[in-house]
């Protein structure tokens, strides 16, 4: 195929804003137009990131890479580009985006204008983090997506508790970039002091040849910020908090993408950036990662409350992503890159279809259910769908990304993945448990019986989540072949440094499990 | 001696004091007129307009060589006009945000602009000068003026004390300055820095001991007007009691001029001081910041919590004074300028509500203003963010100069300390724009409704200068560490 000669990634990143201008110019009152200016706008803007899936070469290279000089004195440039790693959460985040606008239609009737502005220009900002190829620009974006969310949890959230959760969840991470921020300015300089050459293009970055005690401190100055992002135990307790919360949409992002860009971090900068301390630390980062599965899952097994449930089975999933790319083994990595997809579609799903049944009973109390499949059928059944992807049934997304997961830290030590698979069993019976708890039984309340099903609105914005529950589930070669090439040049780099050879055996059980569904 | 023509051919260089002594002299004699008298109409107009000459001519000296002035007491160089531009800018915006609420007060309104525009003329007389005789004069100059400004609304017993206090202070502060100037007289035998840099150089001290105590004495004299941990006890006082455009002047304003003179002292004049005591300067600096921002902390008082954070970013400013480079110095002007904006714009918010509730600086009387009244609201949010040092504004790009000069200098550590401290400010600023957007359920009584153009336009500036400081920052920074090759 041809290349497309065209500032796509740009028209992307900043499309949301001529929604913002729209919806700027509307009236307060008008509250249907400006609900449709943001649908549409987001709509249009998945519809144009579409070409950059299907223009997208299985390489390892940068695509649609854009340069212009910024601030060329301190070799600052807007520099942006995607490769296997970022494509798909690039997707994730232009899929996701007109689904939240279709699913506050009737979640949030106050201020309406204020947060479609905020939420198309939290958009630009996240797809921003995921195209930036310069440290600058990176940050920028990172720092960017702050106040948007934090209006959100603040502005639209549950009244409660909401500044408390705002807050907590504006210091922590803003703690974290700051040190992000130390990191990459030690790295700048350290880059021209080397090289004479004074710029954050990372591209130049990573081929620099750092020594091991510098990585270790530039380890430490990323990680913390993108362990916080995660969120990695123990820097998780601002996420049940921020989730419980936040309005349903603001969830749904959080979960979906927010978190997504911790993960990502460490995948583009922490371990091409810093190879050897990387190394160094894959054991700490796995315990924490398995630290994180078992204690989420422990955590969800208690909680009363639906939506904090799914908060903490994030922590839990979020773990077995970080011990996937902390595997630093090809299985290990392609796993923990379509678990970060998988977990966005099913616990944005989850979120959304516990944001739909609080419209109808405004509550989220596990107790307060029970017997809903009788009066909810469509409900029931499509909540089952996604709480099995969540559990990680086999024929739907979750199970490959754990099973891929599971090889890679049975790869790196046996023990990884024995108490890795702990998570698993103890997933199984949380959202089990829960379903039959929300689900099954007898109709225990009496404003239960009359609760109405799904509307079209609801279900047309549900199933396209399941169109790609199940696709990634069924044949996943088509989202796992855009991010081999990308992957493999990581894992070579370890390979390099453990002086190992290829490991064939391991690399055949990848094609095992592709060749089996392709 | 100089002859008339040279006189006047250096009067040039010296065109922004001149204009703005002129204009206060112009609201003096013609507010003698009881009609003017009134209204504050006229004041403010001839400041503005005085204000605005003088802007003009910078355009006209930018492109001059530079070259000293007056048999060496005063240089017309980048550094001081782009310091000068700095100040102008504060005392325009100041002028504009005073218009309403000074009036209210009943302060003699025409003296009040006739005040600000001598102590702005002060100022730039500062930061022109390089030598130490014309630097106490010009300190005295802008103090006298801000010592009966900061007490003008003579009614209020806050004012009156913080005044009285500020005042006391300063006299010790001024003396330990002029103390100081005696004993590097006396090691070097001249106050002409450039002089004083050759003669510390070639080591033709006759006294080690009596420079040592001359430059610590002047440390503590600028220190003070800097308002630098442990010499900051006078400021949030002294910030509560003045009215609040001059609180905002003060922020800004002088710690722009005492900046420069620090950067020609210890900078240029004694550059082996900036290293000798560099593990003195480097505590100053941790102190600055982390009792400014601890205290901030606890602040109920917007403008107590805005006096407090404005120590906090003086100790951000002091961290590329450690650093002490070309590019750790350019960071400063960068910073000063960016400060000017953001802070000016959030003390004219403040301003904005004070008018609109009558003299409540509550945390909480700014609850819900972000739903009542959006745009300010919005203007609000944004100069807290570039407090914050978020991005796309000013206050990041600064923060982030002077955070990189330190790490270019080694000083990670200090770097580190202080991104902690940021986090630390996150807190009390969100807690500003977290009250702004909630709701709240009584109502509010509002005296005035009716905001000012005149704030409005001051706003607009900061707004501006705010943002695209932040998102086009390259050309200014550039300027900025240019203007420092002194």
């Amino acid at each position: 195929m041809h290349e497309l000669n065209f500032p796509i990634l740009s028209l992307i990143t900043f499309f949301p804003l001529v929604g913002i201008i729209l919806i700027a110019f509307t009236e307060r009152e008008d509250e249907y137009l400006q609900k449709w200016i943001a649908f549409w706008t987001t709509l249009i803007n998945f519809i144009i990131s579409l070409p950059l899936f299907f223009y997208f070469k299985d390489t390892a290279k940068f695509q649609f890479v854009e340069k212009i000089n910024w601030i060329p004195s301190f070799g600052i440039s807007y520099h942006v580009g995607i490769d296997g790693i970022s494509l798909l959460l690039v997707l994730l985040t232009t899929f996701l985006c007109p689904i939240c606008i279709a699913a506050c239609w009737s979640d949030i009737k106050d201020k309406v204008k204020e947060f479609l502005i905020c939420f198309l220009f939290l958009e630009v900002s996240m797809i921003g983090v995921f195209c930036a190829l310069d440290m600058f620009l990176f940050y920028i974006f990172w720092e960017l997506m702050l106040i948007p969310m934090f209006l959100l949890i603040l502005v639209w959230g549950a009244p409660a508790r909401r500044r408390y959760a705002a807050i907590k969840f504006f210091l922590y991470t803003m703690a974290g970039s700051m040190m992000m921020l130390v990191g990459i300015l030690v790295l700048y300089f350290y880059n021209a002091k080397v090289t004479g050459e004074y710029t954050f293009d990372l591209l130049k970055l990573m081929k620099l040849d750092l020594p091991f005690h510098l990585q270790y401190w530039l380890f430490l100055a990323f990680g913390i910020a993108f362990a916080i992002k995660v969120p990695m135990f123990p820097f998780h307790t601002w996420l049940p908090d921020a989730h419980t919360e936040a309005p349903t949409v603001g969830s749904v992002i959080l979960a979906g993408v927010l978190l997504k860009m911790g993960t990502y971090g460490f995948v583009r900068f922490n371990l091409t950036l810093f190879p050897n301390a990387s190394v160094y630390f894959m054991q700490l980062m796995a315990i924490l990662a398995i630290i994180g599965i078992i204690y989420g899952a422990f955590m969800c097994l208690v909680q009363k409350d639906l939506k904090r449930l799914i908060a903490y089975s994030s922590v839990s999933h979020l773990g077995f992503v970080m011990l996937g790319v902390f595997a630093l083994n090809m299985q290990g990595l392609s796993g923990g890159l379509i678990q970060m997809i998988n977990h966005g579609l099913s616990t944005g799903a989850l979120f959304l279809l516990v944001g739909m049944i609080y419209e109808r009973r405004h509550t989220r109390l596990i107790a307060e259910f029970g017997g809903l499949a009788k009066p909810l059928p469509m409900f029931a059944t499509l909540f089952m769908i996604v709480t099995l992807s969540s559990i990680g049934l086999p024929g739907l997304n979750g199970f490959i990304g754990e099973f891929l997961i599971m090889v890679g830290a049975f790869r790196a030590k046996w023990w990884f993945g024995v108490l890795a698979a702990t998570g698993v069993i103890l997933a199984a019976w949380y959202m089990l448990w829960m379903y039959q708890r929300v689900m099954f039984g007898k109709v225990t309340k009496k404003e239960n019986l009359n609760i109405k099903d799904l509307v079209p609105r609801e279900i047309s914005l549900l199933v396209p989540l399941i169109v790609f529950i199940v696709w990634i589930g069924v044949h996943p070669n088509t989202f796992l072949s855009k991010m081999e090439p990308s992957i493999k040049q990581i894992v070579l780099k370890y390979e390099k440094i453990n002086k190992k050879q290829v490991d064939m055996a391991g690399i055949n059980i990848l094609k095992i499990i592709k060749g089996e569904r392709s | 001696m100089i002859s008339g023509i040279q006189y006047l051919k250096d009067s040039v260089g010296f065109l922004p004091f001149l204009i703005l002594v002129v204009s206060g002299l112009i609201i003096l004699l013609g507010s003698a007129e009881t009609a003017r008298r009134e209204s504050g109409r006229y004041g403010s107009g001839v400041a503005i307009v005085g204000t605005l000459l003088a802007m003009f001519s910078l355009y006209f000296l930018y492109g001059l060589k530079k070259r000293a002035l007056f048999n060496d007491m005063l240089i017309i160089d980048n550094f001081s006009l782009f310091l000068t531009a700095t100040i102008l800018i504060a005392t325009l915006v100041v002028i504009l945000i005073s218009r309403n609420a000074i009036a209210k007060d009943g302060a003699e309104i025409n003296e009040y602009y006739m005040l600000l525009l001598f102590s702005s003329a002060g100022m730039i007389l500062m930061v022109q000068s390089i030598n130490l005789i014309m630097v106490f004069l010009a300190l005295e100059i802008f103090s006298l003026g801000i010592y009966v400004l900061v007490g003008i609304t003579k009614q209020k017993k806050v004012s009156t004390e913080a005044s009285l206090k500020y005042l006391l202070l300063g006299a010790f502060a001024a003396a330990f300055f002029l103390y100081g100037l005696t004993y590097i007289y006396g090691a070097t035998g001249t106050l002409d820095l450039i002089k004083i840099a050759k003669i510390v150089s070639e080591g033709q001290v006759t006294s080690n001991t009596y420079l040592v105590l001359g430059a610590s004495l002047v440390l503590c004299g600028i220190a003070f007007k800097i308002a630098l941990v442990p010499f900051h006890m006078w400021t949030p006082d002294v910030y509560e009691g003045a009215p609040t455009p001059i609180t905002a002047y003060m922020a800004v304003g002088v710690k722009a001029a005492a900046f420069a003179v620090f950067i020609r002292v210890f900078g240029h004049a004694l550059p082996k001081f900036n290293i000798e005591w560099n593990t003195l300067l480097w505590i100053l600096a941790v102190l600055t910041m982390t009792v400014g921002n601890i205290c901030a902390l606890l602040q109920d008082s917007l403008k107590r919590l805005l006096a407090y954070s404005s120590i906090a970013h003086a100790g951000y400013i002091f961290v590329a004074i450690v650093a002490g480079s070309q590019y750790g110095y350019g960071a400063i002007l960068y910073y000063l300028l960016v400060y000017t904006f953001m802070n000016l714009g959030a003390f004219g918010v403040v301003v904005y509500v004070e008018n609109l509730l009558g003299q409540k600086d509550n945390i909480d009387s700014f609850k819900g203003f972000g739903f009542r009244r959006p745009v300010i609201g919005l203007c609000m949010a944004v100069f807290l963010c570039s407090l914050m040092g978020l991005p796309p504004t000013g206050g990041f790009v600064a923060k982030f100069a002077v955070f990189s000069s330190a790490i270019k200098a080694g000083y990670v550590w200090l770097v580190i300390i202080g991104v902690l401290n940021s986090a630390v400010a996150a807190y009390y600023y969100l807690k500003v724009i977290v009250v702004m957007y909630t709701r709240s359920e009584t109502a509010v009584e509002v005296i005035s409704p009716k905001g000012s153009i005149y704030n409005g336009i001051g706003l607009i500036i900061s707004l501006a200068g705010t943002l695209m400081l932040g998102i086009l920052p390259h050309k200014v920074l550039e300027i900025a560490i240019k203007a420092v090759s002194l």
